[in-house]
């Protein structure tokens, strides 16, 4: 007891130990930041009139070349004046903050801050627009060889009727397999982890399963199952349409997938959950339906959601059986055509319906982070 | 015949970690026992191994008589009967607080929604908890989630209710809303199995005590005696550590 006592009192009779001075320091001049700000400015600028320029002359070859179309680009180019504005008060914000330096370090450093972000304010956007001229060369390049290859307008317009129409096969394939693959998925999952020595084969057989499919490239899956089962002439098989089998061959493969999604969602709650529902009496089924898949679906979600995406995108690979999809569809037009604008157009509608699913699954990792977060 | 006998029960993980040694003890009818000891003394294990969350390597545990320890007990059967409250409180996340307390009586006893409901919303008055029966779990405080998780496992009618350190998991000022439950439960001859560090609170409620060490029953007794006369050298020891830190 009283050995601990000692060692909490301070000893009075030595003097302290002097604690060391804080230095202030004048905040690191921007200047040189600013100063490059305008530079990268006026050069991007000038290169947004040589692309002008360019694209111009790209025209007057397809003899497009319209006054409205002049003022259209010319008015675009000259918008990069705007990347002036954040540099040019950067550098006087810069400057400024050097001045201050030599009366309160407070102040400066508050302007040296104001003063390095409206600097890389400006360069960010210089190097967008930089990027976004370089592509509009990459389009005009050789003799607007991109731009005709892969947007000729005229024959997307023609042509979109036979690829959007075609296109409802592979929404028809991707919606009747994504709701096959969540029963699927589930039923996997819970078969390996069947409990206890009797469970055993069935987890053996079910983690043989999703090995063997998630090894299996889908466009093999697609081309086995599709050629494969009409030659076996069995019955129910043999009726089949080359669209069934290529929502079976997905099925099959995104099962695997997804019932490893589930598998995670399902070991993802926390093992006392499983302790408390079982102190209640729930046996191993009723607690898996009642507390521990509830709380595992709400957490799959956004990964749930990711593989959906990959599985509409495989949907694609259904053209190498015949089945007449979107891309097929597009190829035959391409080949008859000997352009690919009508490939763009299965292109555009692919990442037209991804985009508002990937930003929903960013919402739900939102929510569930902001919900961790809040302790919930 | 005691209502829970516990015969020389030993356990260990995974075959090489022994956390019981050879536990024997009994719990009448009515009895409030009191498990005390230092951590990892195989207090929470002997509650979890009665009502089988963890199967005993030897030794045995009867429930009136019967034995339900061993292979081919029905366990689900044993823990309708046997509840337990634990230190997280493990209340379901993606339920409301009523329908925690609903779950079991409606999926395990087969009792009707309206039936389960109405015994709910009598258990959580006497809890004062009732305005918030459509409330989910985290916009609770601990002390709350405790006295709904305790009601839970009040609404099995269980024949035995075990607690294991039910307090450990709260700031210091809700321990008392959860204690004043055991209480009153205690009041009303409920067969509790307490594993607690609130010594305080052992030496008021309980009819016996007894004290945990290294996997073994080192005494038991009457609180009075256990806290103010303790025979056994390590008991005199715990004791002492507790009441230096100011907590007896």
């Amino acid at each position: 007891m009283d050995d601990t006592s000692e060692a909490t009192t301070v000893d009075r009779t030595r003097a302290p130990r002097p604690t060391r001075k804080w230095m202030p320091a004048p905040p690191k001049s921007v200047v040189g930041l600013a100063v490059t700000a305008v530079a990268v400015a006026a050069a991007v600028l000038g290169a947004a009139f040589l692309t002008v320029g360019a694209v111009r002359g790209a025209l007057g070859e397809l003899e497009a070349e319209t006054a409205w179309a002049d003022v259209w680009l010319y008015a675009a180019a000259a918008s990069a004046v705007f990347l002036f504005v954040p540099a040019v008060k950067g550098l006087e914000t810069a400057l400024k903050a050097r001045r201050l330096a030599r009366v309160d370090f407070a102040d400066a450093r508050a302007a040296t801050a104001d003063a390095g972000e409206k600097a890389k304010l400006a360069i960010g956007y210089a190097v967008a627009v930089l990027m976004v001229l370089a592509f509009g060369h990459f389009l005009i390049a050789n003799e607007i060889a991109v731009g005709r290859t892969f947007f000729d307008v005229g024959l997307i317009f023609e042509t979109f009727h036979l690829v959007g129409k075609a296109f409802w096969v592979n929404v028809e394939i991707f919606v009747i397999a994504e709701v096959l693959v969540l029963i699927w998925g589930l039923l996997i999952a819970v078969a390996r982890l069947a409990p206890g020595r009797a469970g055993a084969p069935i987890r053996l057989i079910a983690t043989a399963y999703v090995d063997l499919f998630r090894g299996l490239p889908a466009i093999i899956a697609i081309y086995l199952v599709g050629f494969g089962l009409p030659l076996t002439d069995l019955p129910v098989l043999r009726d089949m349409t080359p669209t069934m089998f290529a929502i079976l061959a997905l099925t099959l493969t995104y099962g695997a997938y997804v019932s490893e999604v589930y598998r995670s969602g399902i070991e993802s709650v926390h093992w006392s959950q499983t302790a408390a529902a079982r102190s209640l009496g729930f046996s191993h089924g009723q607690t898996l339906r009642f507390v521990v898949v509830p709380q595992a679906v709400r957490r799959i979600i956004p990964p749930l959601l990711n593989d959906f995406i990959s599985l509409q995108k495989d949907t694609a690979l259904v053209s190498v059986i015949g089945t007449v999809d979107a891309f097929n569809q597009a190829k035959i037009i391409a080949s008859n055509h000997f352009n690919l604008s009508s490939v763009t157009t299965v292109a555009v509608l692919f990442v037209l319906i991804t985009i508002p699913q990937a930003r929903l699954v960013d919402k739900l990792i939102e929510r569930d982070q902001k919900r961790m977060r809040a302790g919930g | 015949m005691a209502l829970v006998e516990i015969r020389d029960v030993k356990k260990s993980y995974g075959g090489v970690v022994p956390v019981l040694k050879g536990i024997t003890l009994d719990v009448e009818e009515h009895q409030v026992v009191c498990l005390i000891g230092p951590s990892g003394c195989g207090k929470s294990t002997l509650l979890r191994c009665i009502n089988g969350l963890e199967t005993i390597d030897s030794g045995e545990i009867r429930l009136h008589g019967d034995r339900v320890s061993g292979p081919g007990v029905d366990l689900d059967a044993l823990r309708r009967d046997v509840g337990i409250v634990f230190q997280s409180f493990n209340l379901f996340p993606h339920m409301s607080v009523v329908e925690n307390i609903t779950a079991a009586p409606i999926k395990v006893l087969g009792q009707s929604r309206a039936e389960a409901r109405e015994r709910a919303m009598e258990l959580l008055a006497r809890i004062r908890l009732d305005k918030k029966a459509d409330e989910f779990p985290d916009r609770l405080s601990g002390g709350q989630q405790q006295r709904v998780a305790i009601v839970r496992a009040l609404a099995m009618d269980p024949i035995v209710l075990l607690l294991d350190e039910i307090t450990s998991a709260l700031d210091p000022e809700l321990v008392s809303e959860v204690l004043d439950i055991v209480r009153d439960l205690r009041q009303e001859g409920m067969t509790m199995v307490l594993a607690t560090h609130e010594m305080g609170f052992a030496k008021e409620v309980a009819s016996k005590v007894c004290f945990l060490y290294g996997g073994v029953v080192h005494e038991e007794g009457p609180p009075s005696q256990i806290f103010s006369d303790p025979h056994d050298e390590r008991t005199r020891a715990f004791l002492q550590r507790i009441i230096e830190a100011g907590r007896l």
